[in-house]
C-alpha cells in the first residue's frame, strides 16, 4: 500500500493488566469508535507509527507524481493532458493534505521531506516502477490508484481523526483517477493492434507490482495486531490483496486482457479467486533500493529539493522584511 | 486577406500561446522548490490547456477544414505554430520560469480584458471565461516576482537575469501586422500596440516592487506570432508533444 510495511512501534499489543491507566482508557476510547485529536493524550508508540505510516503515504503521493509526470508532455490528445495534469496535481494537493495531517503529531513537513531524502522513510514500492507506454497511465489509474483505494476506503474510519478526515478528501479523488485510468485502459482494448499491445504490455508489467502494494502477509505479525488494536490499521494485507484481486480481474476480462497469472481460478468454496504470490524477494530488493527507478526517482526528488533552496529563502526572506516594514509601520 | 483567414490566423496565436506555455509549465510536474509551487503550476498548465480547447476548437470552426483543436496541436509542423516566441523558450530556472509566466501573464491579462468586449460573441465568451484564470494566474506569478526579486541577494540576482534574458522577447507580443489590423477595423480583436501602455504599467509596478530593473535595450526577438522564424526549441517540443499521435496515426486514445 502507499503506506507499506509501516514497523508498528513497540512490543505488541499489551493485555489489559499490562496497560497503565491512561493506556487502559485511550484503549477505551478506540474500542469505542471514539477519534483521538491531537490533543487528547496519545501513547508515545501510537504517536510513533502514525508518523511513520502517515508520512510514508505522503511521500508517496508526492514520489507518485513523478512516474505519471514522466507522460504529461507526451499525452496523445488535449483532454488526456488536462486529465493526467488534474490527477497529478490532486496526488500533490493528497501530500499536501497528509503532511498536514502529521504536522499535527509534532512533526514538521521539512522534517519529514529530509527523512525521506536521506532514506530514513520509504515510499510505496510501486513507484520505482517505471512507465513505459500511453497504456502505463491506465494501468497506474486502474490498479494503482485502484489499490490505493482498497486501503484507505477503510482507514477513512482509523481512530486518528485528522488522518480519518484527511482519507475521507483523498478517498473522493481516488476512486475519480481509477475510473479515468479505466477508460484509458478501456480506449486502448478497444484500440488498434499497436494499442491493445500497450495494454497488455502495461498490465504484464503493473499485475505484479500492484499486488505488491498491500505488503507480504501480515497474518501472524505482532507489529500489525497493535496497529490493528490500535484502528490505524483496519484489515491484513492479505485480506485486501484478495479484494483487489478480486475486484480486478473481471475487469480484465472486460477489458479482454490476460493477467499475467498461470494459476489464477475461481475458487468456489471461498468465493474469491486463487492466484499466485508476487516474487516477494523482487519486492524486499526494490524496498532495499534495488528496483528499476529507485535512484532516478530519489535523484528527482534530490535535486528538486536542493535546485529550490534560493527560491525557499528568497520566499521567506521577502515575508520577513514584509513582517519588519509592518512593524515599523505600526 | 480575407477576414476568415485573419480570424483563423488570431485564434492560432491565442491557442498557441497557450498550448505552448502550458507544456512548458506542465514539464515542472513533480519537480517543483516547494508543494504548492507544483500544485500552483500544474494548476496554471492545466488552465492553458483547457483554454487551448477553446481557441483552436473556434480556429478548427472558423478554418472549416474539419480540423479539430486535437489536429491542430498534434500535427501541424512547427512553421505553422503562431505562438509567440516567449512562449517556447525552455523553463530554466524556476525564477525563470515564473518570470516567463508573469510577462506572459500581464500580456494575457490585458489582452482577454480587450477581447471580452470583442465584436465576436464567441471570442469575447472564451475571453470572460480564460480571464477570470488569468487574473489568478497574474496574482499568483506576479507575487512571485515581487518574493524572489525582494527576497535573498541570490534570487534578487537569479531574477534580474531572468528577466534581462527575457525581456528582448516582451516586444513581439505587441508588434501588430496585417491580421491585426483587419481584425482591429472589425472590432474583434485590437491592435496589440494599444494593449503596451497597459502591460508596462502593470510590469512596471511589480518589477518596481521586486526591486527588479528593465534591461535598456531595444532588440526585439520576433518571428514566433507571424511563423516566420521560430526559436530551435520549438521543433523539440512538439517532437515530444506530437510523438504518439505522428507515431500511430488514425488512433482514438
Ligand atoms: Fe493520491
Ligand atoms: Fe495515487
Ligand atoms: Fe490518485
Amino acid at each position: 500500500m502507499y503506506a507499506q510495511m509501516v514497523k508498528t512501534a513497540g512490543t505488541g499489543v499489551k493485555s489489559r493488566a499490562e496497560m497503565s491507566a491512561e493506556e487502559a482508557r485511550f484503549q477505551d476510547r478506540i474500542d469505542d469508535d471514539q477519534k483521538i485529536e491531537p490533543k487528547d493524550w496519545m501513547p508515545e508508540d501510537y504517536r510513533a507509527t502514525l508518523i511513520r505510516q502517515i508520512g510514508q503515504h505522503a511521500h508517496s503521493e508526492i514520489v507518485g507524481q513523478l512516474p505519471e509526470g514522466n507522460w504529461i508532455t507526451r499525452a496523445p490528445t488535449l483532454e488526456r493532458k488536462a486529465i493526467l495534469l488534474a490527477k497529478v496535481q490532486d496526488e500533490a494537493g493528497h501530500g499536501l493534505y497528509l503532511y498536514s495531517a502529521a504536522e499535527t503529531l509534532g512533526v514538521s513537513r521539512d522534517e519529514l521531506t529530509e527523512m525521506l531524502l536521506d532514506g530514513r522513510m520509504k515510499y510505496s514500492s510501486i513507484f520505482n516502477y517505471p512507465t513505459l507506454n500511453w497504456a502505463d497511465i491506465g494501468a497506474v489509474g486502474w490498479l494503482v490508484d485502484g489499490a490505493a483505494i482498497m486501503n484507505q476506503v477503510p482507514l477513512q474510519r482509523t481512530s486518528y481523526g485528522p488522518y480519518s478526515r484527511a482519507m475521507i478528501r483523498i478517498c473522493k479523488e481516488e476512486s475519480f483517477h481509477q475510473r479515468q485510468g479505466y477508460d484509458i485502459m478501456m480506449k486502448m482494448a478497444q484500440g488498434t493492434d499497436a494499442q491493445k499491445k500497450m495494454a497488455q504490455d502495461a498490465l504484464n508489467r503493473f499485475w505484479y507490482p500492484s499486488l505488491m502494494m498491500f505488503g507480504p502477509s501480515d497474518k501472524d505479525s505482532v507489529h500489525s495486531a497493535q496497529s490493528m488494536a490500535w484502528k490505524i490499521k483496519i484489515n491484513t494485507n492479505d485480506e485486501l490483496r484478495q479484494k483487489f484481486v478480486d475486484q480486478t480481474v473481471p475487469q480484465a476480462e472486460y477489458l479482454g486482457l490476460t493477467v499475467p497469472d498461470e494459476g489464477l481460478c475461481w475458487n468456489a468454496e471461498k468465493g474469491g479467486y486463487d492466484f499466485s504470490q508476487p516474487d516477494w524477494s523482487e519486492f524486499f530488493a526494490v524496498l532495499k533500493g534495488g528496483g528499476p527507478c529507485n535512484r532516478e526517482r530519489m535523484n528527482d526528488r534530490i535535486k528538486a529539493w536542493e535546485d529550490g533552496a534560493w527560491v525557499r529563502d528568497g520566499l521567506l526572506a521577502h515575508g520577513r522584511k514584509k513582517q519588519a516594514a509592518k512593524h515599523a509601520a505600526e | 486577406m480575407t477576414k476568415d483567414d485573419a480570424l483563423f490566423q488570431f485564434l492560432l496565436r491565442m491557442g498557441d500561446n497557450t498550448l505552448i506555455l502550458g507544456h512548458r509549465v506542465s514539464e515542472w510536474c513533480g519537480h517543483s522548490p516547494v508543494l504548492e509551487e507544483d500544485i500552483a503550476l500544474a494548476n496554471t498548465a492545466l488552465d492553458m490547456i483547457g483554454q487551448t480547447q477553446l481557441w483552436l476548437g473556434l480556429a478548427g470552426e472558423v478554418e472549416g477544414n474539419g480540423r479539430s483543436a486535437d489536429d491542430l496541436a498534434f500535427l501541424r509542423d512547427a512553421w505553422d505554430f503562431r505562438n509567440v516566441l516567449l512562449t517556447e523558450l525552455p523553463n530554466g530556472d524556476f525564477g525563470q520560469t515564473l518570470m516567463r509566466q508573469f510577462l506572459f501573464d500581464a500580456f494575457q491579462s490585458v489582452m482577454l480584458n480587450w477581447l471580452q468586449d470583442s465584436s465576436n460573441t464567441r471570442i469575447a465568451e472564451i475571453a470572460e471565461k480564460a480571464s477570470k484564470e488569468v487574473s489568478y494566474h497574474l496574482e499568483r506569478s506576479g507575487d512571485t516576482v515581487i518574493g524572489l526579486g525582494d527576497g535573498t541577494e541570490e534570487s534578487h540576482a537569479k531574477m534580474q537575469a531572468a528577466l534581462d534574458y527575457l525581456w528582448p522577447y516582451v516586444g513581439e507580443m505587441f508588434d501588430g501586422d496585417a491580421v491585426d489590423a483587419v481584425l482591429a477595423k472589425e472590432g474583434i480583436a485590437p491592435d496589440p500596440a494599444e494593449l503596451r501602455p497597459e502591460f508596462d504599467a502593470i510590469v512596471g509596478a511589480v518589477l518596481a516592487e521586486a526591486t527588479l530593473t528593465v534591461p535598456d535595450s531595444p532588440f526585439v526577438h520576433k518571428g514566433g506570432r507571424d511563423g516566420r522564424m521560430h526559436t530551435e526549441h520549438l521543433g523539440h517540443l512538439l517532437t515530444q508533444m506530437q510523438w504518439l499521435q505522428r507515431a500511430y496515426p488514425g488512433a482514438t486514445w
